[in-house]
């Protein structure tokens, strides 16, 4: 296997008192689907807020490429090719599709003295990129409140991809979205994996992460419980370990694995 | 549940390049599309207020020259403040110290001219930094603690205001400064505010006889309107330059970004901090013009000038288009609800109606743009 993009070792991350890593490690390959497994309250968040250079962390080490790195802010992380796609934060909907996927990184023509955003490259690229992921825009105007859950994530991941992602950090993606929908964002994270881009995808739905992932990760309690390959697992497995004991599992057992 | 659930959706809807039909999704007609503009509400009230005092005051002299300039003068007052009003309003924050630093600008101006006899440049120039420096104060407070604009900003309101009255009374004992207009005269920075222009063109049009002359006294053979105020010219340029930073430019951007969601604008590098503090200055900015423009019109500067204007900034950009929550406005709409303003309180005054319910009005008119302006949010985002 090739050597990983990112590699985070023996992650700890105390707020005051409450520890909310206890010592978390995960890699992330070119071109694999990473899942991030755990239940609520696990730290699923706290560590991916760690990697996306939101929080820095207590002990550890981050490294990319192999060199060790420590992100000062969001923006250092962003350079560094690591985006994250919140659930509920990816977009603004009252704001057009284009200022949405190009917030941040406008592109500016110069007009004499002045410097104004060049809104023909950015609806045409706009309108390209969304095209590639299989979203039809009515017009890149179109405020983003009106596409569905599906689309937003999809424009979302669409905006990292083009703006050089190398990793690529999706936060409950499929959380709130419909069948429909959520095959849709299945379907993207495929597409956005096979360009070679790492992925990790955090979810508490076993499912979901059956559905795309490569390795699965399971966090419990602020800590990693293992890494397992695709096919080494069963999804029975998966779930048992994220809710740490059995009691669940017999649960399960009079629900019918329908949980 | 394996790697097939990833294919592409085969009903065509993940097709790249292949763009097809939703039939749950309406055609929207181009009458529908030209409705979802935050400018609507006001291009309509605009054209409703101009055929109303048509008919009602036509022969009052509202429409002439200098019935223009009456009510031209009162509305770029009210389109000064609302510009900046209306980007910090944008960015997702309200001042409602405007009216007080008003007040307060022009005092500094009187006080460091006057009383204490510098330059009228020096004391514009002071006036002016100690705004901004004041506006950034408001930002860095709502910035660092948290609070809501609205109380860090009221609290500014009555702060600026009892400053403003215990200065004058403690300098010069009383709350109205005059005897700026001769510490005005010859001064460069002071005809920025208080000159007008364009006077060779309105001489013109008088010996035209398109604009009536004076016929008697000392200005015999003048136009009745000899120029353009500042005032005016002031109003246009803010204008024009907020609309275009809003619109146009990448800060504009962030504008839009930091009053739609400042979290999310945050994690996509967008310094909205640093976007809403500058937005306070700005206000703060154009409070001085407006403080400015008025002290050298009148001659004179009094602790309890701009009484009321941060509402009335608001109303003009609420008029405008602009939701209360932030992301959404229009600097266009902004400017149209200060040209309603300005043409219903004087042009009732020409239509010899009671002024007092010029508030009537006001309060009238603002709820009901309120309504429309959460209407058109709902058919944008498609809440329902």
């Amino acid at each position: 296997m090739s050597s990983p993009l990112i590699e985070l070792r023996d992650i700890e991350k105390h707020f005051g008192a409450v520890i909310a890593l206890a010592g978390v490690s995960l890699s992330v390959h070119p071109g694999e689907c990473h899942c991030l497994l755990g239940d609520n309250g696990a730290g699923k968040s706290t560590f991916i807020k760690t990697m996306s250079g939101v929080h820095s962390p207590s002990k550890g080490k981050i490294l990319m490429d192999g060199n060790e790195i420590n992100f000062a802010s969001t923006r250092n992380a962003i350079e560094a090719g690591i985006a994250t796609v919140y659930q509920d934060l990816a977009m603004i909907p009252l704001m057009s599709v284009t200022r949405n996927f190009w917030m941040g990184r406008e592109p500016t023509k110069r007009v004499g003295p002045l410097k104004f955003i060049d809104f023909d490259k950015a609806n045409q690229v706009t309108m390209d990129e969304m095209a590639k992921m299989g979203i039809r825009l009515r017009e890149p105007d179109q405020a983003v409140g009106t596409l569905s859950g599906g689309e937003r994530q999809t424009v979302a991941i669409a905006r990292a991809v083009y703006f050089g992602a190398k990793v690529l950090i999706l936060d409950e993606p499929t959380s709130a979205l419909g069948v429909r929908q959520t095959s849709n964002v299945l379907a993207t994270i495929d597409k956005v994996r096979k360009k070679g881009i790492g992925v990790v995808f955090i979810s508490h739905n076993v499912r979901h992460a059956m559905a795309v992932g490569d390795r699965f990760t399971v966090l419990n309690r602020g800590q990693t419980l293992g890494t397992a390959n695709r096919g080494e697992i069963s999804p029975e497995e998966l779930q048992e370990l994220m809710a740490g004991g059995q009691e669940l599992a017999e649960l399960e057992g009079s629900l019918g694995g329908t949980v | 549940m394996t790697a097939t659930k990833a294919e592409p959706d085969p009903s065509g809807a993940s097709q790249p390049g292949a763009p097809q039909k939703d039939e749950r999704v309406k055609e929207i007609s181009g009458f529908r599309k030209a409705m979802i503009r935050p400018e609507l509400g006001s291009i309509c009230g605009t054209i409703l207020v101009f055929v109303f005092f048509l008919m009602v005051a036509h022969d009052s002299g509202m429409f002439s020259a200098e019935g223009v300039l009456n009510w031209g003068v009162v509305s770029a007052q009210f389109a000064i403040i609302a510009a900046g009003a209306c980007l910090l309003m944008i960015a997702g924050e309200f001042d409602l110290s405007v009216g007080s630093m008003i007040g307060f600008s022009g005092v500094v101006i009187a006080l460091m001219s006057v009383t204490w006899g510098f330059p009228m440049w020096v004391a514009i120039i002071t006036a002016f930094i100690v705004a901004i420096a004041i506006g950034w104060l408001n930002g860095y407070l709502v910035i660092r603690t948290g609070l809501p604009s609205f109380i860090v900003t009221l609290a500014f309101l009555y702060i600026l205001r009892g400053l403003t009255i215990f200065a004058a009374i403690a300098t010069t004992n009383k709350t109205i400064i005059g005897g700026i207009r001769d510490k005005a005269e010859g001064d460069w920075l002071a005809a920025l505010f208080g000159g007008k222009i364009l006077n060779g063109f309105f001489v013109w049009l008088a010996d035209l006889g398109l604009i009536g002359k004076f016929v008697a006294g000392s200005r015999a053979g003048q136009p009745i309107v000899d120029g353009v105020p500042m005032l005016i010219v002031w109003a246009l340029i803010l204008i024009v330059f907020a609309h275009l930073l809003l619109t146009r430019t990448q800060f504009g951007n962030w504008i839009y970004a930091a009053g739609g969601d400042a979290q999310a604008a945050r994690y996509t590098g967008v310094p909205v901090d640093r976007v809403k503090i500058l937005m306070f200055m700005f206000t703060a900015f154009c409070a001085t013009v407006f403080a400015t423009c008025q002290v050298m019109e009148f001659g004179s500067a009094a602790a309890d000038r701009g009484l009321l204007k941060e509402f009335e900034a608001i109303i003009s950009v609420v008029i405008g288009g602009a939701l209360l929550t932030g992301g959404y406005g229009s600097v266009i709409g902004a400017a149209l609800g200060a040209l309603i303003f300005g043409v219903v309180q004087q042009g009732l005054f020409f239509a010899g109606v009671e002024s007092s319910l010029f508030r009537v009005f006001l309060g009238g008119i603002l709820l009901l743009a309120v309504i429309l302006n959460t209407y058109i949010r709902r058919i944008i985002t498609g809440e329902r």
